[in-house]
C-alpha cells in the first residue's frame, strides 16, 4: 500500500552569512537525505534536539520553502516546486499548524475571519469555518475578538481551526504545544487526537518533547543533524530505542518519580555545529560507544524488522 | 469618553507649556522698541510707546494680562501695523495649508509606492535604486532643492515661475521641493516596515492559506505595515511646517512661514505668539488624529472597545 505523504531523498542547504569579506560563505544541509512515508490516519512523530532541522522538514513537506534536492508526493500528487495555482490548491489537502499560535495570527483581523480567509480564497462556504471553530470549542463572541484577546491556548486552537477550515486530509503540526502551559498542552493533545478520530486526519507531528510525542503517535522517527537516525512503531522505540540518541534523548526525559530515577544520566553537551557535521557517524564525537570505525564509515540506515536505525553497533547489540 | 478627556486635558497643558515659554523668551530676547523705532528718537517717545505696548509693567503682570486676554480670544495688536494679530495670521493660513496639503499629497503618493516596491523587491536592483534615490532626497536640503529648481525651470527653462503664489504654475515648484524630501521619508519607513511583517509569521499563514501574493500583500502586510508610518506620518506633519517657513522664504509663498520670519525680525511680539500658538495647536491635532487613526489601524491598541478586552 502506497503511503498519503511520501518525501525521498529532501535536501535543504542554507547558506550562513558571510562572517568577513575574505571568508568563504558557509553552507549547510539543515536537512540532508531525509525520507518519510506516512500512511492515511496514522500519526507520524519527529523528535530531535532544537536545530536538528525538524522545523525545516515540515515547512519542506509543505512547499513553504523550497526544497534543494528530493521529491514530495502526496496522494500520489507531486509537490509543485513554485507557487502556483496547482501548489495552492494542494493548501486544500495539507496544513501547518505552528508553534506561535499567536504569531501566526494577523493581528488586525478577528479569528472568525481569519478562519474564514482560505475559504475566501479556495471559493468554499464560509459555515465550515463554524465548524471549524465549533470543532475546537471557540464560539460565540469569543470568534469575535482580535487575537491579544486570547490567551495561548485559544490561540493554538484557532489555528488548528483555522488550519482545519479546508478540511485537510494531513495536518503538519509543528512545535504545536511547546509554547503552553502544561495543563493547556493536554487540552490541546487530546483535542487533536479527537480530531484525528472523528475526522480520520493523518499527522506529522514534530516536537522535542518526548512524552507528548509518546502520548499522539503511531510511530516516531528521531532526527539527529539534518539526518534520520532511528524510525519505529511508537511502543517498539520507547522501550526498546536502538540507536545510542535515542537512548540518550530518553535518559533526559525528567522522571517525577524518584524511584525510578535512572542510576546513570548520559551528559550530551551542546550538539555539533550542523555546519561542519562530524565525519563518520554524525553522532560519533557525543555517542558513548563511538570507535574507530564511526569516525570513518557513515553508518546507513537499516531494517531491523520493521524498524530502521542507522548505527554500526546494532547488530552487536542483543535485538 | 475618559479617554477623550484625558487627551484634551493633555493637549491643553502642551498648548499652555508653549505659551508660557514663547512668551517668556520673547520678552526676554531684547525690548522691541529699539527695533521698531529709529535709533535717534528720545526716551519720551520711547517710554510713550512701552507704555502702549505694555512693556513697562513687570514682567509676570504682563504675562497675566496676555493670558487672561488670550482667554477671551484676543492674540494683541500687530506692533507693526496695528492690525488684530489674529487676523492677520488667519489670512496667510489658507496659503500655508494648500502648500504643506499638497506636498503632504505628493510624498505619499511618491514615498508609499516606492517604498512597498523596495520592500517586495528586496535586494534586487529595484530596492537598490530606489533606496539610493531616496538616500539622495533627503540628504539634499530643501531650501537647496528649491533654489536648483528656481534656477532649471525659471531662468533656463522659462516655464515655471520663481516667486508668487497666484496661479497653480506657483504651487508646483514649492511644493516639489518641499514634497520630495518627505517622499524620501516615507519611501524609507515604509520599505523598512513592509520588510518587517512581510517576515511575520502570519504572512507565512497567509502563505499556506492558499493566498495569492497580491492577496497576502494587500490584505495581510499592508495594513500592517500601515500602523508605523501613520505614527511618522503624525509627527512630520509638525516638521513640514518647519520646512514650510524655509520654502516660503525661497519662492516668496506668502503664506505664515514669511509671515513668522518677518515678524521674528522684527520683534512683533503679538504675531510671533499667535503663529507659535497655531503651530503648537496644528501639531497637539495631528498627534490626536494619528492616536485616533492609530485605533481604527491596530485593534491591540483599541480603547474603550470591546467588553471585557485584556
Amino acid at each position: 500500500m502506497t503511503a498519503l505523504l511520501d518525501a525521498t531523498g529532501l535536501v535543504k542547504t542554507y547558506t550562513a552569512k558571510r562572517a568577513g569579506v575574505f571568508r568563504r560563505a558557509v553552507q549547510f544541509n539543515a536537512v540532508d537525505g531525509v525520507d518519510l512515508h506516512i500512511k492515511r490516519g496514522e500519526t507520524l512523530g519527529i523528535v530531535g534536539e532544537s536545530g536538528c532541522g525538524k522545523s525545516t522538514l515540515a515547512r519542506l513537506l509543505l512547499g513553504l520553502s523550497p526544497m534543494d534536492r528530493g521529491a514530495v508526493t502526496i496522494d500520489g500528487i507531486a509537490l509543485p516546486k513554485d507557487d502556483n495555482r496547482a501548489w495552492r490548491a494542494l493548501r486544500k489537502r495539507v496544513q501547518l499548524v505552528y508553534q506561535d499560535a499567536a504569531g501566526a495570527l494577523d493581528p488586525r483581523m478577528t479569528v472568525q475571519s481569519q478562519v474564514e480567509e482560505p475559504l475566501r480564497i479556495h471559493g468554499l462556504p464560509l459555515v465550515d469555518a463554524q465548524q471549524a471553530l465549533a470543532a475546537v470549542a471557540l464560539v460565540g463572541a469569543l470568534a469575535e475578538r482580535y487575537p491579544h484577546e486570547l490567551s495561548g491556548g485559544q490561540l493554538q486552537r484557532v489555528v488548528i481551526a483555522r488550519a482545519l477550515a479546508l478540511a485537510p486530509e494531513i495536518l503538519v503540526l509543528d512545535e504545536p504545544v511547546s509554547a503552553l502551559d502544561v495543563s493547556i498542552q493536554a487540552q490541546i493533545v487530546n483535542l487533536l487526537m479527537d480530531l484525528q478520530r472523528d475526522r480520520g486526519l493523518t499527522y506529522l507531528f514534530v516536537s522535542h518533547d518526548l512524552s507528548v510525542v509518546r502520548h499522539i503517535s503511531n510511530r516516531v522517527a528521531v532526527m539527529y543533524l539534518g539526518q534520520i537516525v532511528e524510525e519505529a512503531a511508537r511502543n517498539a522505540l520507547f522501550e526498546r530505542p536502538l540507536h545510542p540518541y535515542t537512548r540518550a534523548l530518553m535518559a533526559a526525559v525528567p522522571r517525577p518519580d524518584p524511584a525510578h530515577r535512572r542510576a546513570v544520566t548520559i551528559s550530551l553537551g551542546d550538539p555539533p555545529n550542523p555546519a561542519n557535521p562530524p565525519k563518520g557517524c554524525r553522532f560519533h564525537p557525543r555517542c558513548a560507544l563511538a570507535q574507530e570505525r564511526c569516525r570513518r564509515e557513515v553508518p546507513m540506515l537499516r531494517d531491523f524488522g520493521g524498524r530502521l536505525a542507522a548505527c554500526h553497533f546494532v547488530e552487536a547489540e542483543t535485538i | 469618553m475618559r479617554w477623550v478627556a484625558l487627551k484634551t486635558l493633555r493637549a491643553v497643558l502642551t498648548m499652555w507649556l508653549v505659551v508660557t515659554f514663547v512668551f517668556f523668551v520673547l520678552r526676554l530676547s531684547g525690548d522691541p522698541t529699539y527695533i521698531l523705532l529709529p535709533d535717534d528718537i528720545d526716551e519720551a517717545t520711547r517710554d510713550f510707546y512701552r507704555r502702549l505696548w505694555g512693556l513697562d509693567q513687570p514682567i509676570f503682570v504682563q504675562y497675566w494680562n496676555y493670558l487672561g486676554a488670550l482667554l477671551q480670544g484676543d492674540f494683541g495688536i500687530s506692533f507693526r501695523n496695528n492690525q488684530d494679530a489674529l487676523q492677520l495670521v488667519w489670512e496667510r493660513v489658507p496659503k500655508t495649508a494648500l502648500l504643506m496639503g499638497a506636498s503632504l499629497v505628493v510624498s505619499l503618493l511618491i514615498g508609499l509606492p516606492l517604498g512597498i516596491l523596495a520592500a517586495l523587491y528586496r535586494d534586487t536592483w529595484i530596492d537598490r535604486l530606489t533606496m539610493s534615490i531616496s538616500v539622495f532626497g533627503f540628504s539634499l536640503p530643501n531650501f537647496f532643492l528649491g533654489i536648483l529648481l528656481i534656477l532649471i525651470f525659471s531662468l533656463n527653462l522659462r516655464v515655471l515661475p520663481s516667486s508668487g503664489s497666484d496661479t497653480w504654475a506657483h504651487l508646483i515648484m514649492p511644493t516639489l521641493a518641499l514634497g520630495t524630501y518627505y517622499a524620501a521619508q516615507f519611501a524609507r519607513y515604509t520599505r523598512s516596515s513592509m520588510i518587517d511583517v512581510l517576515s511575520k509569521p502570519y504572512m507565512r499563514t497567509a502563505r499556506s492559506k492558499g493566498a495569492g501574493r497580491l492577496r497576502r500583500v494587500n490584505l495581510h502586510a499592508l495594513p500592517n505595515a500601515a500602523i508605523p508610518v501613520v505614527t511618522i506620518l503624525g509627527f512630520r506633519i509638525g516638521d513640514m511646517l518647519g520646512g514650510a517657513v524655509v520654502i516660503e522664504t525661497v519662492f516668496a509663498w506668502p503664506g505664515i512661514g514669511r509671515l513668522l520670519t518677518g515678524a521674528v525680525a522684527a520683534r512683533d511680539l503679538a504675531v510671533v505668539q499667535c503663529i507659535m500658538i497655531l503651530l503648537a495647536l496644528t501639531m497637539v491635532l495631528a498627534n490626536m488624529i494619528t492616536d485616533l487613526v492609530y485605533g481604527w489601524l491596530d485593534p491591540r491598541v483599541r480603547v474603550g472597545g470591546k467588553a471585557g478586552a485584556r
